[in-house]
């Protein structure tokens, strides 16, 4: 476990290093070049394609957790109950959709640049993340509900304080894998002229710069795992303070 | 019967749900029923529903849709909510074709009608009205593949009667109607060959990765490393190593493997089917009761008639459900193949977009996503028929 932080630790530092400073590690996509073209992509600049990347991600996650999380308590509540059955077959439908079929046709609507990326992406999350919290809202032990009930708590105190709280790690599960669908469609935003790190993959295919393609791609995956990696070890720790730690 | 039914509560209900979809599309009623332009890519000019349909043609749409409104409203039992609303749905895409047929001048190929955001959120609305009530009815396997069955036949008789052939979509069809369909067969293949291959693969990788745990981690740790590759990039990355297979490896250039084309979006394509595929093979296996298997091993079975005769069907539901994710993924993803010039129907969706003809990139939106709504419909039917036939077997 400790050399496994300590390697992500490095990682994490090359990743800054690079986004910083690429100009430095030309010679690493060197060999990946032909007839003199550029190792590193200068265009925007790496730094700013990857906290424009990061931006977009974590407002269209923010956005889509909001609602999906929003959503699923509404339809576990008695009020909302006639919506569940609806609600599941959507989540299920929407799972179908291509995410360039969402971005392309998010266009007319919203013209070209971030905004069809955001809403693709927010799109994109809901499902996840409404998937994940209906499960964690749905499962709670009966016997805690039961419980808490039985100390006389109303509906409101028990939502925020048992079933939200036990239904956070799964919650937390359905986020990340929502961050991690996000981050990578988010490159594909570039084809409608966002500026994510796609922008750097999309010129290399354009130019046949395999240098181009290859950092731009390491940069997001090497996101991704990390995150997934923290978001994981968020979890873990969450599930062990709400006393599910055994799973 | 339905005397009986509508007899019974005597006082009026109101459907929370119907409120909201009748909202919807009383808005919807409001905004544009489709829009017309004078050419493919000029902005168009929002027309309502009074506007774009002869005055019969409107009256009997309004009161459709009234009627529709009505009955989604009030507390209706469940099938006739259905049958409503797939009448409703109906009419639209009649009226969409009949208004394109109206406000189009009789030799005029230039012009373009297409749905407004008035048509897209009454099919939203009514689309939800029957998605709730096909949930509600709790359909079979069979019952839920014959109302695609229905759907489908429903579409491409509206298809070939030429009902259609004014709305733009359509036009953009006839101009490219033998690409359309060389590209579909392209992104069939692409999907359908992407997940054969790594069925093939998988299933035997996901076997061995059960028996052996040193191999399941490191296997299932790279799979998922491969994942988190952004889709285009590895599209792209796959472009060296294959141009060079197909200039050293003699015979690969015959076999049509290139760097760029189809080749290297097949390879990405089955580098993300493999985890869902091994994962839940991994999964289906260890979940096979350990009393079935050592009652399996009293028996005398060898290790092979124990793997063919026992934990593959009992695993098979769950490798099912692995099959599915890799196809509706796939039938997603075919779409970014022809950024390296893979073909599919992205073809269309990008051309489209780098136009910025909607048009088109609906031509290359609509049918991948219908295809990937048909193949996710049906696998879960089969998923569930494998399921229910499980307790018989053992």
């Amino acid at each position: 476990m400790r050399a496994g932080v300590a390697i992500r630790l490095v990682v994490l530092a090359l990743l800054i290093a690079f986004v910083a400073s690429p100009q430095t590690f030309a010679f690493v996509f060197q060999p990946l070049t032909r007839n003199g073209q550029p190792a590193i992509y200068l265009q925007n600049g790496l730094l700013n394609l990857t906290l424009s990347h990061l931006a977009i991600v974590a407002v269209a996650t923010v956005a889509s957790t909001l609602v999906a999380v929003g959503l699923a308590i509404a339809v576990t509540r008695p009020f909302g109950a006639e919506f569940l059955p609806l609600s599941r077959t959507l989540a299920n439908v929407g799972q179908t959709f291509p995410p360039v079929a969402v971005l392309a046709l998010a266009v007319p609507l919203l013209g070209f640049g971030t905004a069809p990326t955001l809403v693709a992406l927010f799109l994109y999350g809901l499902l996840p993340i409404f998937e994940n919290a209906l499960t964690g809202l749905t499962t709670l032990p009966p016997a805690v509900t039961e419980a808490a009930r039985g100390v006389g708590m109303t509906e409101g105190q028990r939502l925020v304080g048992v079933d939200l709280p036990l239904a956070t790690p799964v919650i937390l599960a359905g986020i990340r894998l929502s961050v991690v669908i996000s981050i990578a469609t988010a490159t594909i935003g570039s084809t409608v002229a966002a500026s994510t790190l796609g922008e750097v993959i999309l010129a290399g295919l354009l130019s046949s710069n395999l240098a181009f393609v290859a950092q731009g791609g390491l940069v997001v995956a090497v996101i991704a795992v990390l995150i997934y990696d923290g978001l994981s070890a968020l979890e873990r720790l969450l599930a062990h303070r709400t006393g599910q730690g055994a799973r | 019967m339905s005397a009986v039914v509508a007899a019974a509560p005597r006082r009026i209900a109101v459907d929370k749900l119907g409120v909201f979809i009748a909202g919807l599309a009383v808005i919807a009623a409001c905004l544009p029923l489709v829009a017309f332009r004078a050419n493919r890519i000029v902005p168009g000019e929002g027309l309502s529903l009074l506007a774009a349909l002869p005055g019969w043609q409107a009256a009997l749409l309004a009161l459709t849709l009234a009627a529709g409104i009505g009955l989604a409203l009030l507390r209706t039992p469940v099938p006739v909510r259905l049958a409503a609303s797939l009448v409703v749905l109906a009419a639209l895409w009649l009226a969409a074709g009949a208004a394109a047929s109206h406000l189009t001048p009789a030799d005029d190929k230039l012009a373009r009608v297409s749905p407004g955001s008035g048509f897209w959120l009454l099919l939203l609305a009514f689309a939800l009205l029957a998605a709730d009530g096909i949930a509600r009815l709790r359909l079979g396997p069979w019952p839920r593949i014959a109302v695609l069955l229905a759907v489908a036949s429903a579409l491409a008789l509206l298809l070939a009667s030429g009902l259609w052939r004014d709305l733009s979509i359509l036009r953009e069809y006839s101009t490219r109607a033998e690409s359309f369909w060389r590209e579909a067969a392209t992104h069939v293949v692409l999907a359908f060959g992407s997940l054969a291959a790594a069925t093939l693969a998988g299933i035997p990788i996901g076997i061995a990765c059960h028996r052996k745990r040193a191999l399941r981690t490191a296997v299932l740790n790279v799979l998922n490393a491969v994942q988190t590759i952004p889709s285009i990039a590895l599209f792209g990355l796959l472009i060296a190593p294959l141009a060079w297979v197909a200039a050293n490896v003699p015979g690969a250039a015959l076999l049509g493997i290139s760097g760029i084309g189809a080749a290297p979006a097949m390879v990405a394509l089955v580098a993300y089917s493999l985890l869902p595929v091994v994962a839940n093979t991994v999964v289906g296996l260890a979940g096979v009761p350990a009393a079935t298997d050592e009652a399996a091993r009293g028996m005398g079975m060898t290790d092979w008639q124990r793997l063919t005769a026992v934990q593959l069907p009992l695993a098979f539901p769950v490798i099912l459900a692995g099959i599915r994710i890799v196809l509706v993924q796939n039938i997603g993803l075919a779409t970014i193949a022809a950024l390296i010039g893979g073909g599919g129907f992205g073809v269309f969706v990008f051309q489209g977009i780098g136009q910025t003809a909607m048009d088109l990139v609906l031509l290359g939106a609509a049918p991948t996503v219908a295809l990937a709504f048909a193949a996710a419909v049906v696998l879960d039917a089969i998923i569930e028929l494998s399921a229910i036939r499980e307790p018989g077997r053992d």
